[in-house]
């Protein structure tokens, strides 16, 4: 059993837990977008979705601590890897210049990371742990984004996970081994395509809340 | 006629490995562009021999940029502003007139600093040492083409086998990482059928002997690629990453 620790232990086994949990996310905001979309569908439909969704029960209390113990591990292996790398070169240089790899998205992944975390506990906090006995999901959502302070937030939310995703969608591939001269191309098409539909697919839904409202 | 600029060169100075170290101010002037940087700190140094000032310590050996032993970050990059160039074959011709050029070591923790710009590469060594050897028939020579190694695997194994070892990768890298160094050796005998019976112990060795050394965590930042001098590409980490879960998942390699 002590391969498995040594195995994921390692520098390449943490990337490769960073990777593996991030691409399960890739996967879940795909189905919270989709899920998202029948916002443009009005107070019924989305309402009626979140009465589906809740029908699930238990499925959705085990999907839910699922993402939980994926999010421990993306957040903690991530810590892991920032301190590890920070102490890595501890006399930094007096001039810094890159020599073209870095992009702004790679350069902030840890600390788009650490934003995206503070932004899901507020999420969360707004529209998950709530008491929804008086009200329905709709109401909440719109009331919410009825405040043009809590809009801007959302949007520069989004702008942050847009980021994160970037860098963070091909560099899994890279991780996983999966670099081809093939294929890497559309992977890194995709790293942009996803992180376009993430940002503004989720960006604008407060945008269309707020004027529908 | 050999046109000539003049300089104001900030250089780190250190006495020692456990000393503090700074930036010092020297004026490099009548500098001929047709010098190499090195031939350049030559110049500066035979003028502070001769004001009795301790000389400027740096590597260097070959000045063919076929060694890996010189190096040092100017201006922030590591064998400074060309691509594909180690430091001894990159030219003064590609600095102007009046230029300020900061140069400092490649910094890392693995890396300790000998003196001035003069760094210990040994722990990349010791990863090669964790490597191991690749097993070889005893006895007869056999036929030189009883193996067939296909002409684009051969180019790709030799690219790979391009790595001089000079550290620049790990210079580069934002996490001090030394991942496209490892992923060098590790691709350049994993792809060729003698690497093959020792591969997952060799990539399970190496890793770990680059954890124990404490460089950084590679996240794909892609700058080692870029400041390559040999421009090894990144695609040797995925290989490396690939062989490394094949080991550890598929093999008995502990």
């Amino acid at each position: 059993m002590q391969w498995i620790f040594d195995f994921f232990g390692s520098s390449v086994g943490k990337k490769l837990m960073m990777a593996l949990t991030g691409l399960c996310f890739i996967g879940f905001l795909t189905g919270h977008l989709i899920g998202n979309l029948t916002l443009y569908g009005g107070r019924d439909a989305f309402n009626a979705y979140a009465e589906h969704l809740h029908a699930l029960g238990p499925v959705i209390t085990l999907v839910e601590w699922g993402l939980l113990t994926l999010a421990a591990i993306h957040v903690f292996t991530g810590m892991l890897l920032f301190l590890q790398n920070l102490k890595a070169r501890p006399v930094r240089y007096a001039i810094n210049k890159s020599g073209g790899g870095r992009t702004i998205s790679s350069a902030l992944m840890p600390y788009t990371g650490f934003a995206i975390l503070l932004f899901l506990i507020y999420h969360l906090l707004q529209f998950h742990f709530v008491d929804k006995t008086f009200t329905t999901i709709y109401d909440i959502v719109s009331l919410a984004f009825a405040n043009v302070l809590n809009i801007s937030f959302y949007i520069i939310a989004m702008v942050v996970v847009a980021l994160h995703i970037r860098h963070g969608f091909w560099s899994l591939f890279q991780t996983l081994g999966a670099n081809h001269p093939k294929y890497m191309p559309m992977v890194m098409g995709g790293s942009l395509v996803f992180s376009l539909i993430f940002g503004i697919g989720f960006g604008f839904l407060p945008v269309y809340i707020s004027f529908s409202g | 006629m050999t046109k000539t600029i003049n300089l104001t060169l900030k250089i780190w100075r250190q006495s020692g490995p456990g000393s503090k170290g700074r930036l010092e101010t020297y004026i490099a002037n009548t500098i001929s562009t047709d010098m190499s940087f090195l031939e350049m700190l030559d110049v500066v140094n035979e003028q502070l021999t001769l004001d009795g000032k301790e000389p400027i310590a740096f590597d260097y050996d070959c000045r063919e940029g076929i060694c890996g032993q010189c190096g040092c970050v100017v201006n922030g990059r590591p064998h400074g502003p060309e691509n594909g160039t180690t430091l001894c074959q990159l030219h003064m011709r590609h600095f102007s007139d009046g230029d300020t050029i900061f140069v400092e070591p490649f910094r890392a923790r693995a890396f300790k600093i000998v003196k001035d710009l003069v760094i210990d590469r040994s722990p990349l060594d010791k990863i090669i040492q964790a490597g191991g050897y690749i097993s070889a028939s005893t006895g007869g020579c056999q036929d030189a083409n009883a193996i067939l190694i296909p002409q684009d695997t051969a180019e790709k194994a030799m690219d790979a086998a391009a790595c001089i070892g000079c550290g620049a990768c790990v210079a580069a890298c934002p996490n001090a990482s030394a991942m496209l160094f490892v992923s060098a050796k590790v691709s350049h005998l994993v792809l060729l059928p003698q690497g093959r019976p020792e591969a997952a112990q060799r990539v399970v060795s190496m890793l770990k002997t680059m954890d124990e050394l404490c460089f950084g965590n590679c996240s794909n930042e892609r700058e080692c690629e870029a400041e390559c001098p040999k421009e090894i590409s990144i695609i040797n980490i995925a290989r490396m990453n690939r062989e490394y879960i094949k080991a550890g998942i598929a093999s008995t390699v502990q």
